[in-house]
């Protein structure tokens, strides 16, 4: 059966999801859904093994040959991908069995179940395949169900929010097709290594710049990469917590993998970082969405907008690193995909906890939460410090891997910059840690009524703190599997 | 619609041969243009006549939303399982060559005979459910 895992980790999210159409209760359908979740989580972790011990795996869907049937090819970069995505999806859905039944309407709930697989199995699909229209389609499944759990928010902002997500999203999907079918026609293939080394043969066409331009646009709206931004604070901050905390943590960084792939993979460093110059396009805009995010941030009142906002900034520190082009920058970011899903989820799960027991997410509503929600806060804080670059944590290693890859190019401002905007982050960070530790809670017997949320929504937050904290001591595994993903894009042989 | 005599009866003799013809499109898509996603809107288009001309209620009493619903998840079901069983029988997801015993030809057809099954029951299913949902104020539930 171990030869099958590339594609079981497919096929058992999506047929489970089916079935979690029909199951009732609600309590039904959740423990079959962590169920799945728990499995996918033990095949990317087989995966990633496999790969680290014997190289690249390929897969032949219907036993058709690689470049003419489907392709799934697992190499150290998805494989990684595939264990982050898997990770968040198996800390996140034992959390939402709680969580979820205060925030979406009961004859709702299996259908959160449903849609939250279908999601899981459109990410790890577009993780996993060789196949640029595979990708695709994936895009689309994991898409389609993002925008039902945006929907699903308990206020009616959530509906505006999906609709405006869905127009950005489709928007984003149709450059992508286009720019997959303008390199269908040049090459005749759509497997991505036969792509590459069709495209690497062409010369003097435009139909390549034109799709690498319509590509690269298509996937930075779906990464909300700076002014292609606009649909994700407000998705983050009316989908149900449990979405946004693995939404946050996951949709953006299989975006980053997408465009990762179609840089490297497909089109070749050369062509992406010397005819096109990309990184004169990508390091600008990093660079703006650092600092200009971080700073929207500081203002914001509703606390998951401002985790949304800071999310940008994050992808602006992932978007520098690959802007860079060197192993050292493509290192940083790969190992921020990893610390950002697990520092972001960590966050909006403590905020998760707080919508459960207070009910607001507004920046007055902590207000002597720390004494209230000891354990809650407590995490909030630690996650908040990783977000910050505080040593010890995790996201200590991934400022640090950014600055070292700055450095290396002697750029100096840029490292400033850096470090500048992490004090920014401290700032807004500080602003919740204020109102939940300096102010005193409100004296009415509705706050006096909050309690420290249930075990099972504050097990799963601290696993996701305790590995933030662990993977900044003891970065071994994560740094070494970064490194080898960047040097596999790269092609450099080690 | 109740004294639109020729509507009513015009589509009464139209919806048997809508579903045969859904059926031929299905079926000769082995072969010839179709297959399950077109079989599966055509299919649909009976029901949707249907419904026009002899009103939301009655379509609904012959076809529950229950049943569309089902059908939109039972499809995945028969299309990733048809995978699955390949994969029981030692070789790739959803390589048919195997699903007949000793005979890869017959095992093609007996494969794209259940994954066009699986597209036409979830292509049906979500086309009905969303003239449902938009016909009707109370959706599917």
């Amino acid at each position: 059966m171990t030869a099958h895992l590339p594609v079981l980790q497919v096929v058992i999210p999506l047929m489970a999801a089916a079935v979690c159409a029909a199951l009732r209760p609600a309590r039904v359908a959740w423990a079959f859904a962590v169920l799945v979740s728990w499995t996918v989580f033990v095949i990317a972790v087989l995966l990633l093994r496999e790969v680290l011990a014997g190289g690249t795996i390929s897969y032949e869907i219907g036993g058709w040959a690689a470049p003419w049937g489907i392709e799934y090819r697992i190499d150290v970069v998805n494989a990684f991908v595939l264990l982050i995505v898997s990770t968040v999806g198996a800390v996140v859905l034992p959390y939402a069995g709680d969580s979820v039944e205060r925030e979406i309407r009961r004859d709702q709930i299996p259908l959160f179940y449903t849609a939250f697989l279908l999601c899981l199995t459109g990410l790890l699909g577009i993780t996993i395949t060789g196949d640029v229209f595979n990708v695709f389609v994936f895009l689309e499944i994991s898409s389609l169900s993002t925008y039902t759990l945006v929907a699903m928010g308990r206020e009616r902002g959530a509906l505006t929010a999906a609709f405006r997500y869905l127009v950005m999203g489709s928007v984003g999907a149709t450059f992508i097709v286009i720019g997959i079918g303008l390199l269908y026609s040049v090459t005749g293939t759509l497997n991505m290594v036969d792509l590459g080394l069709r495209l690497s043969e062409l010369t003097a066409t435009r139909t390549v710049p034109v799709a690498f331009a319509f590509l690269t646009v298509g996937i930075s709206l779906k990464l909300a990469l700076f002014p292609l931004h606009l649909w994700l604070p407000n998705a983050y901050a009316y989908a149900p917590s449990a979405a946004t905390a693995f939404i946050a943590a996951t949709a953006t960084k299989v975006a980053v993998y997408m465009l990762l792939r179609f840089f490297f993979t497909v089109f070749g460093a050369t062509f992406s970082f010397d005819t096109m110059q990309l990184g004169f396009v990508l390091l600008p805009l990093a660079l703006v969405a650092i600092f200009s995010m971080s700073l929207v941030a500081i203002f914001q009142v509703n606390v998951k907008r401002m985790l949304a906002y800071s999310s940008l900034a994050q992808i602006g520190y992932i978007t520098l690193g690959i802007s860079i082009g060197t192993v050292t920058g493509l290192t940083a970011g790969i190992l921020h995909l990893f610390n950002h899903a697990m520092m972001k989820a960590a966050l909006f799960m403590a905020l998760g906890c707080v919508i459960y027991r207070v009910g607001s997410i507004r920046i007055e509503a902590f207000h002597g939460l720390g004494k209230r929600m000891p354990l809650t806060m407590a995490a909030f804080v630690v996650a908040g410090l990783s977000l910050v670059g505080v040593p010890l944590t995790v996201g200590f290693i991934s400022k640090w891997y950014l600055i070292l890859a700055v450095l290396e190019q002697g750029w100096w401002p840029v490292a400033a910059l850096v470090l500048f905007t992490s004090l920014m982050a401290l700032v807004y960070i500080w602003r919740v840690v204020e109102a939940a530790y300096f102010h005193p809670s409100p004296t009415d017997e509705v706050a006096a009524a909050v309690r420290e949320a249930p075990l099972s929504l504050l097990i799963p937050t601290w696993i996701l703190v305790v590995v933030n904290v662990y993977f900044g001591v003891d970065a071994t595994l994560t740094v070494e599997v970064a490194g080898r993903a960047a040097e596999a894009l790269l092609g450099v042989p080690r | 619609m109740t004294y639109n005599i020729i509507l009513r009866i015009a589509t009464k003799v139209l919806c048997p041969f809508i579903l045969i013809f859904a059926l031929y499109v299905q079926f000769h898509g082995d072969y010839g243009p179709g297959g399950g996603f077109q079989a599966g809107v055509i299919l649909a288009a009976a029901f949707v006549l249907y419904a026009l001309v002899y009103g939301l209620e009655n379509c609904r009493r012959v076809l529950p939303p229950q049943v569309v619903y089902a059908c939109m998840a039972l499809g995945v079901l028969i299309y990733a399982g048809t995978g699955v069983v390949s994969v029981l029988l030692g070789a790739d997801f959803l390589d048919y060559n195997v699903l007949a015993h000793g005979d890869p030809i017959h095992g093609q057809h007996r494969g794209i005979f259940w994954v066009e099954l699986g597209v036409i029951t979830t292509v049906f299913g979500t086309m009905v459910s969303i003239f449902y949902a938009i016909a009707g104020r109370k959706g599917l539930n």
